[in-house]
């Protein structure tokens, strides 16, 4: 059992490890107060002269590829989430190093889906030794029960870019799968059997990595347009049968809810935004996937069709209602980091105005701003938020790690930020003395809207003052709170080892919280 | 019923949250043995053991051997699972109760407004704990049609401890019972616990009225309880038909009477249609027996929860036909429901200029009211009051009209 020595206690009041996976890591500090000094991290000098001059890098296997890429022993292998629970190209790259007998593998995954849980077996005989991603469902589990050998490390799709950008990752190989490529490297993500839409996560492994691979299952001539990946990044290219399985790469997120318990959470949350006046002519907005916020638009939609006005952009994860909205005229751009459907895929492909972005435009908190914090209003969930308005989006209130951070962070920039939740879920309190895991400090988060009463955050004097007289119920979140114990009793906490099993960086890098390893119950 | 060792209560089907499903076995020896499984485990388990325990403790039983299987269940659903088992094996008049939270401490009057109830089947606590946050302007929990035959026994002890503890946050709190005479004994699990309403199925005569009404008053008067309790009785037979207005006026407690189609439509031998045809005259017949009674006339559900198109254009039928409300069967049909009994622009107007006018003359001392060269009646008022409240109520005016006017 791994047994970290040393913690320090963040600006927080976090006890964090001073050391993650025998690197020095610094502590959180406060939002905006650490500056990084120094350079960015620069990657392999490459020359046209390595390479085939006819361009046609293609190779005969993934093997082949991984073989050529100098895969070794604690290497950094990349991989990306765009096909969702429909990936079928992580696995084989483990099963092909577990089968050379490579060891202490870091998986760098942008996210990982339940059919990564298959993975665990690689964790356990040592061909992984840690996870620097997220680590949802069974793996999520597998973590907190302190299986994994190394720390894990849980970052926001910003800070992923940041943390290659800064040089505090650094990707060996990068296995990029591309729904269509052509042998230079050059690939997309709109064409194909198994096209997803963007292939923003992977532009930072492109641009840093030491050693490139494009995977694709639709390979055409030269050019393939547009270039999402640009092949002067590309080492090799590799031709499959298959990379994804269409219909998981659509992942059933995508609904509007039916439960009309979600769906009045949803019109509250567009009737707060309209009566607090920023929907207005010209706005923004984003909303995530999932069924409350995706409900979010639809109301936002009768709102604005109401008031004869339109967005200027929505930042998505794009689907089927935010394309209606853009085609229909009432937003001018749709700037989307990942694509939900087939809907949003057909749009990117076919419309200028449904605009491909990556973490580093949208999210990278190394950079000179980025497109979050030009957001008007952001509509996120959590799994637990507290009294001081700090948010959970990782670990649930029986201490379990179940779900990443994707964008949630990064958004918290935003100029309004919402929280929609439920009140409770079954006997679960939401909102709470005391998050388990804080993944978001409270002076970002603005309202938090529950089917029982909004609280707005007492630092936004602003919207408490327009919103006083709209009939909305408006309470604290401290009477939220009672609210919910009133209903489940007041939770006991759970019970947790002194061993850390993986640690959540905050947008700057800094590490915001600890998550240990969950005491085994009797 | 008494004569068994062992007994269950609660839901563990797939699709079943907030609720648990539990077993007890009475031994001879050996103490209370507790197995718990809860996804809520770590937050409450002690908490859960000892409500289990304090449970079995009330009733007297200090050998018993009971697995839980707990699916987020709140205290209240919780305890009653574990009476209703407790109950089937012992023979008992004590009633183990939640608290009766304050939200739900108030007394609804005769003629309040009634336009959407919404049914929730009695054993299902998943759907019922966020009912109220819909705003029907009542709650029906069901112990009838939607509860299993099975389940009618422990369906009571939930429906009951949630009258104490559910918050119905405004909602009237009403009870379908079963039908007569079986529905009798559920009356002993409702009236001295906090209802305001009771809906008496397929009503056929008054005598089914008087039935009810005697059982709540001796409960009452055993109890010393004296609050209101309302009858809705819903007629749902051709007999019941022909007998709407013994029906209406058969009690000084009935404040509404609501028809059933589906039951109707195969009493008569037919089928229930969009268009309601078969129906025309058992509504006429059901709407005059109110209104000649002087209650409120409610309509049977719409039964596509999908439809909502054609849930419009059933309600502005129904409002055209004279019916005051009708019943929800999904909490996404309420505000359909309400929108569409809501009155129009002219209703607000006329209702408007009666009720200023009522208003000027009380505060000028006059003791008829008159608008224009028009004398207004008190019913007038009454009804054009109504159209207010109902229009704030929708949205459609302002609460203080009267200041922006």
């Amino acid at each position: 059992m791994k047994k970290i020595d040393k913690l320090v206690t963040n600006s927080m009041g976090k006890r964090v490890p001073s050391e993650v996976n025998g690197k020095p890591a610094i502590p959180f500090r406060g939002v905006g107060k650490y500056i990084p000094k120094g350079q960015n991290y620069g990657a392999t000098v490459a020359s046209c002269a390595s390479f085939p001059t006819d361009g046609n890098k293609l190779v005969g296997s993934l093997k082949e590829s991984l073989v050529n890429a100098g895969l070794n022993n604690g290497m950094t292998i990349s991989t990306h989430h765009h096909f969702r629970n429909g990936d079928l190209i992580a696995n084989q790259i483990f099963d092909i190093a577990a089968e050379m007998g490579f060891k202490d593998l870091i998986w760098f995954p942008s996210a990982s889906f339940e059919c990564n849980s298959y993975l665990i077996k690689y964790l356990e005989d040592g061909t992984i030794h840690h996870i620097e991603g997220s680590m949802n469902g069974s793996l999520g589990r597998f973590t907190s029960e302190g299986r994994m050998k190394g720390l894990g490390v849980l970052r926001s799709h910003g800070g992923r870019y940041q943390s290659v950008q800064d040089g505090e990752v650094h990707i060996d190989i990068a296995i990029i799968a591309s729904p269509t490529a052509d042998f230079f490297g050059n690939a997309n993500g709109i064409d194909g059997p198994a096209s997803c839409g963007s292939l923003g996560f992977a532009l930072v492994d492109s641009q840093y990595a030491d050693k490139v691979i494009v995977i694709t299952d639709n390979l055409v001539p030269f050019p393939c347009v547009p270039w999402q990946i640009q092949g002067n990044y590309v080492d090799f290219v590799v031709k499959v049968d298959k990379i994804g399985i269409p219909e998981k790469i659509i992942s059933g997120t995508t609904e509007i809810t039916k439960s009309p318990d979600r769906l009045y959470l949803a019109e509250l949350t567009a009737r707060f935004c309209e009566e607090a006046r920023i929907i207005k002519d010209g706005f923004s907005f984003q909303s995530g996937a999932g069924g409350i916020s995706l409900a979010v638009s639809v109301y936002f939609k009768e709102i604005m069709i109401r008031q004869g006005i339109k967005a200027r952009f929505a930042r998505g994860g794009s689907n089927k209602y935010l394309v209606s909205m853009l085609e229909e005229g009432l937003i001018d751009y749709i700037i989307d980091g990942q694509t939900f459907d087939l809907e949003g895929v057909r749009s990117m492909r076919e419309n200028q105005n449904h605009v491909w972005s990556s973490p580093f435009t949208s999210y990278n908190y190394h950079s000179k701003g980025n497109f979050a914090q030009l957001v008007d209003v952001v509509i996120l969930g959590a799994t637990e938020i507290d009294v001081n308005f700090n948010a959970n989006v990782v670990t649930h209130s029986d201490g379990h790690l179940l779900h990443g951070i994707g964008g949630w962070q990064n958004c918290l920039f935003s100029k309004t930020v919402i929280l929609t939740v439920p009140l409770f879920r079954d006997r679960i309190p939401v909102i709470k003395d005391e998050v388990t895991t804080v993944c978001g400090p409270g002076e970002l988060i603005d309202v938090v809207i529950t089917e029982r009463g909004i609280a707005i955050n007492p630092l936004r004097k602003d919207l408490i003052e327009k919103t006083k007289n709209s009939g909305l119920p408006i309470v604290s979140i401290h009477e939220l709170k009672e609210m919910a114990e009133k209903f489940c009793g007041k939770p006991a906490s759970p019970i947790f080892t002194n061993v850390p099993v993986a640690v959540v960086k905050w947008v700057d890098g800094t590490i915001l919280d600890t998550i240990w390893q969950v005491k085994p119950s009797e | 019923m008494v004569n068994k060792s062992i007994a269950s209560a609660g839901n563990k089907g797939e699709k079943d949250r907030s609720d648990c499903f539990l077993s007890l076995e009475l031994t001879g020896s050996g103490g209370i043995k507790i197995d718990l499984i809860s996804k809520v485990k770590a937050l409450y388990g002690k908490t859960i053991l000892s409500l289990c325990k304090e449970v079995l403790h009330f009733f007297g039983i200090e050998n018993a051997i009971m697995n839980v299987e707990d699916k987020g269940a709140l205290p209240f659903v919780m305890a009653g699972r574990i009476e209703a088992a407790i109950r089937q094996l012992i023979e008992s008049d004590k009633e183990f109760l939640p608290e009766t939270i304050v939200e739900n401490q108030f007394q609804t009057v005769r003629d309040r407004q009634r336009i959407t109830r919404l049914y929730l089947p009695g054993n299902t606590p998943g759907l019922m704990l966020n009912a109220g946050i819909h705003t029907p302007d009542g709650i029906i929990l069901d112990l009838e049609d939607a509860v299993g035959i099975n389940k009618k026994y422990e369906a009571r002890f939930l429906v009951r401890n949630a009258l104490h503890a559910l918050n119905f946050m405004g909602a009237e709190r009403m009870v379908r019972i079963n039908q007569m005479p079986g529905g009798l004994d559920d009356l002993d699990f409702i009236i001295p616990h906090n209802v305001n309403l009771i809906l008496i199925p397929k009503c056929e005569s008054s005598t089914h009225v008087h039935l009810v009404n005697d059982k709540i008053n001796a409960i009452q008067k055993r109890f010393g309880l004296a609050n209101p309790i309302w009858l809705m009785p819903i007629i749902e037979s051709a007999m019941g038909v022909l007998k709407a207005l013994e029906i209406a006026q058969a009690a000084e407690n009935v404040v509404a009477m609501a028809i059933g189609l589906e039951d109707y439509a195969a009493d008569i031998g037919t089928q229930r249609t969009m268009e309601g045809t078969e129906s025309f005259f058992a509504r006429c017949q059901v709407v005059n027996a109110c209104k000649a009674a002087g209650i409120q006339a409610i309509d049977s559900v719409f039964s596509d929860i999908v439809d909502m198109a054609g849930l419009k254009e059933n309600v502005l039928r129904s409002k055209a036909l004279g019916f005051d409300g009708m019943g929800c069967i999904h909490p996404l049909q309420i505000k359909v429901i309400q929108d569409n009994f809501a009155p129009n622009e002219m209703e607000i107007k006329n209702a408007k200029l009666v009720v200023n006018a009522f208003i000027e003359a009380t505060m000028n001392g006059y003791g008829v009211v008159s608008l224009g060269n028009k004398m207004i009646d008190a019913p007038v008022v009454k009804r054009a009051q109504r159209t207010i409240d109902l229009a704030v109520k929708s949205g459609m005016l302002d609460e203080n009209w009267r200041v922006f006017q």
